[in-house]
């Protein structure tokens, strides 16, 4: 099993965001955000379609500056956050220099790579494709190597944007397959995602946001018997909230 | 960088191969290659080169002494100025009182009348001005102001145009003030300038070698010819090593005394073109 | 009057009795255009990239410089250049002037400017599709410009086709810093201004069509490698 995580000594504390607000277009997507998440397994971030989910990662991986309020991870190396989107973007090249590129971005030492990207291209059972022209893959295939790329950072806090958001069931279980791995080898999973049934197989809490703000938070087995607040429900039932 | 040589490489590969054939190129002639005597470059007016002179003359200087002499040709004036740089190592022009000033204010050795030939007035044959009535090239370009014919003036202070001026002067005319109107001010060389009056059938001065030598003649044709004032005199002159330190003196005196000697003066002689004999030698026997 | 029937009799007996000098001249042509070409690519693609994605003060200002560079007059390119290489210049020692490495030094600062210019554009799009997940991954600015810069390697090449367009038709600077000296010097457009000062229309023409031919070719060549590499690789 390939190691995804370079310190197992990781702190047991939580990744807290306090009191976050962010501007955009003249209103306040986020507003005044307050999210803790459990340093071990899988977090899953839902809520409806323009509640701040997207941002809040980006605030998390650093890629967002927020106007007031404070990110608490504790992680000071860029690496050790790593942040898979919806479309994934990747690089005008074959899967391998894709992956290689990531290696070398990483400071991985050059004669550690290649045995580096062996493992990779196994893990992310890419060794078919791997002289492929990344961009001209399949949307399940591209979203892999994205995640496999990220996971080659050995990050301690992966964040997913919606990763299987438009693939086929078939590529929506290689890349579940691969999110519990990165959370079995110890590192922190944030999961957002629409999908109820993906939150139920992969997720251990659930963090529910509804403009710009935390509407509820449980573990998970809790809250899809039933959801505490009216805005879940709401969700749940169909009906939209924004 | 492996990747380099991947599929997806080809065409960086490709460059990187054009940019190797480039640099790959045969360095021609960058340091002294070719002769082993070394090179040294001349400033010259244009009419020497356009009519094709150094094509007849040079390589024989240079297959006796191995020295080979890079033409510069650019108008006279220009020719002055990238000399008083010290750009060059010998001078050939056509402006007698300039080059005298030269040589005063220390930029050249000395200077020697080296062969002549004349100017000519050429027109349009339908000839407005009634040029070919005339008996001096005073009266000729007093016809044509008058007339206000059109006339393509080179304006690029080169050997043709100081003379030209002079000449404008000799016939008490001042065609500055009609400049832009009759007067055209060409301000390029003799080449384009009679290019520009064949387009549009201007009167023009020029040194008879490169009207003979000239290929787009169209309608325009000798008026005007044989006064003494169109004397056309090319002098040549060794640029001094004291101004300029970085002259090569002795291949440029071998070269001067090589054009002076008689070899050299007969061999300006026997360049001909269409029958004619397009430069007259007239260096003075020391 | 037949003038272009002239000059096509003209080109034609030029290629095809494959005129020693026409050989030389289109040599060297080649070797000072495409190393012009080689060094404004080296200068302007780096600096290219610094434009679209360093973040400095008076970044705004010298992307204003560089495209007002573009419009630079070869004549006074060639001048300036001569100043720096005449005897009596700074770098007159060196001996350059009214050599092809002084029509090297000419062209390439008159097509960095072009190059810099299109590659910034280039890079400043990709930047946009790229930045995010670049960030993600830690990349610093030095690692950044040269993925952008090996990612936008095919449009890159537009770009040193344009400069190379741009020196392969020049001549006011290579006429002023080369002098047009036979057999040393003289280029394709130098020649064939020297013969339309003869008057030798026809020929000068022929001149010009052989040299679309080559800027043709040259084109042809690149573009050719520029689609089916990025074909490849699906850029
Ligand atoms: N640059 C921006 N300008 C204006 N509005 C923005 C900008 N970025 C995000 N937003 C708005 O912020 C809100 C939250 O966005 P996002 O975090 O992407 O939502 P989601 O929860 O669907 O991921 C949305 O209403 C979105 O329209
Ligand atoms: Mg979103």
């Amino acid at each position: 099993m390939l190691r995804l995580v370079t310190s197992s000594a990781a702190p047991d504390s939580t990744i807290r965001l306090e009191r976050i607000s962010l501007r955009r277009g003249g209103r306040d997507v986020l507003d005044g955000l307050d999210l803790s998440i459990p340093r071990h397994g899988i977090t899953a971030i839902m809520g409806p379609n323009g509640a701040g989910k997207s941002l809040a990662l980006r605030v998390m991986a650093n890629l967002v500056r927020p106007d007031t309020g404070a990110v608490i991870h504790g992680l000071t190396d860029p690496q050790d956050i790593a942040l898979v989107f919806q479309k994934p973007v990747l690089l005008r090249r074959t899967v391998r220099a894709n992956l290689r590129h990531a290696l070398a971005i990483y400071g991985v030492p050059r004669r550690e790579r290649r045995e580096r990207l062996g493992e990779l291209l196994d893990f992310g059972r890419l060794a078919a494709i791997a002289d492929s022209p990344a961009r001209a893959l399949s949307g399940g295939e591209q979203q892999r190597v994205a995640m496999v790329r990220a996971l080659a950072a050995r990050p301690r806090l992966l964040l997913l944007d919606e990763p299987t958001a438009s693939l086929d069931p078939q590529a929506t279980a290689a890349i579940e397959a691969l999110i519990r791995g990165a959370a079995h080898s110890g590192a922190t999973v944030v999961l957002v995602t629409h999908d109820r049934g993906q939150a139920t197989r992969l997720a251990d809490h659930i963090r529910f946001l509804h403009k710009g703000m935390l509407a509820e938070a449980a573990p998970a087995d809790q809250f899809f018997l039933a959801p505490k607040s009216p805005e879940a429900q709401a969700y749940f039932d169909g009906k939209l909230l924004l | 960088m492996a990747s380099f040589y991947s599929k997806d490489g080809y065409p960086m590969r490709l460059l990187l191969l054009l940019a190797l054939v480039a640099l790959a190129l045969p360095a021609y002639a960058d340091g002294d290659a070719g002769a082993d005597g070394g090179f040294i470059v001349v400033q010259s007016t244009t009419s020497t080169r356009n009519s094709g002179l150094y094509d007849a003359i040079l390589p024989q200087f240079t297959e006796t002494t191995g020295i080979q002499i890079r033409v510069v040709a650019v108008g006279t004036g220009q020719a002055l100025r990238n000399a008083r740089n010290c750009d060059g190592d010998v001078l050939l022009v056509h402006a007698t009182a300039a080059e005298e000033e030269f040589v005063e204010d220390g930029y050249g050795l000395s200077r020697t009348d080296l062969m002549y030939n004349d100017f000519v007035l050429v027109g349009p044959s339908d000839d407005p001005a009634r040029v070919a009535d005339t008996t001096s090239i005073n009266a000729a370009l007093s016809a044509i102001a008058d007339s206000r014919a059109p006339f393509a003036s080179r304006g690029d202070d080169s050997g043709t145009h100081k003379k030209e001026r002079s000449l404008w002067a000799g016939a008490e005319v001042d065609p500055s003030g009609d400049s832009g109107t009759w007067y055209r001010e060409t301000g390029s060389g003799m080449g384009a300038t009679l290019n520009i009056a064949s387009g549009m059938n201007a009167y023009t001065l020029t040194d008879r070698a490169t009207w003979i030598a000239f290929a787009n003649k169209g309608d325009l044709r000798i008026l005007a010819e044989g006064d003494e004032d169109l004397f056309n005199q090319y002098g040549i002159i060794a640029i001094n090593p004291v101004r300029c330190p970085a002259v090569k003196a002795t291949p440029a005196q071998t070269f001067i005394d090589w054009l002076l000697s008689d070899g050299g003066q007969s061999a300006i002689a026997a360049y001909r073109r269409d029958g004619q004999q397009l430069f007259f030698p007239n260096a003075k026997p020391e | 009057m037949n003038g272009f029937g002239d000059a096509f009799a003209a080109a034609f007996a030029l290629i095809v009795g494959f005129d020693a000098d026409l050989v030389e001249i289109v040599g060297l042509s080649l070797r000072v255009t495409l190393s012009a070409t080689l060094f404004a690519c080296l200068l302007g693609f780096p600096l290219g990239a610094v434009l679209a994605v360093g973040r400095f003060r008076g970044r705004g200002a010298l992307t204003v410089f560089v495209n007002a560079l573009m419009g630079l007059p070869p004549v006074v390119v060639g001048l300036i250049v001569y100043m720096m290489l005449s005897r009596t210049g700074p770098f007159g020692t060196l001996g350059l002037l009214y050599t092809p490495t002084a029509m090297i030094i000419a062209q390439t600062i008159l097509v960095t400017p072009i190059v810099a210019a299109l590659a910034r554009q280039t890079v400043a799009d990709l930047d946009a599709e790229y930045y995010e997940t670049l960030h993600s991954m830690g990349a610093r600015a030095g690692a950044r410009m040269r993925t952008l810069l090996w990612d936008g390697r095919f449009a890159l090449m537009t770009a040193a086709l344009a400069g190379m367009g741009r020196a392969l038709a020049e001549v006011g600077a290579v006429m002023i810093v080369g002098g047009n000296i036979d057999h040393v010097t003289r280029v394709m457009t130098t020649a064939i201004a020297l013969e339309t000062s003869r008057g030798e229309l026809a020929l000068a023409l022929g001149l010009g069509i052989v040299l679309m031919a080559l800027s043709l070719a040259l084109n042809a060549l690149v573009m050719g490698a520029r689609l089916s590499g990025a074909r490849l690789a699906h850029a």
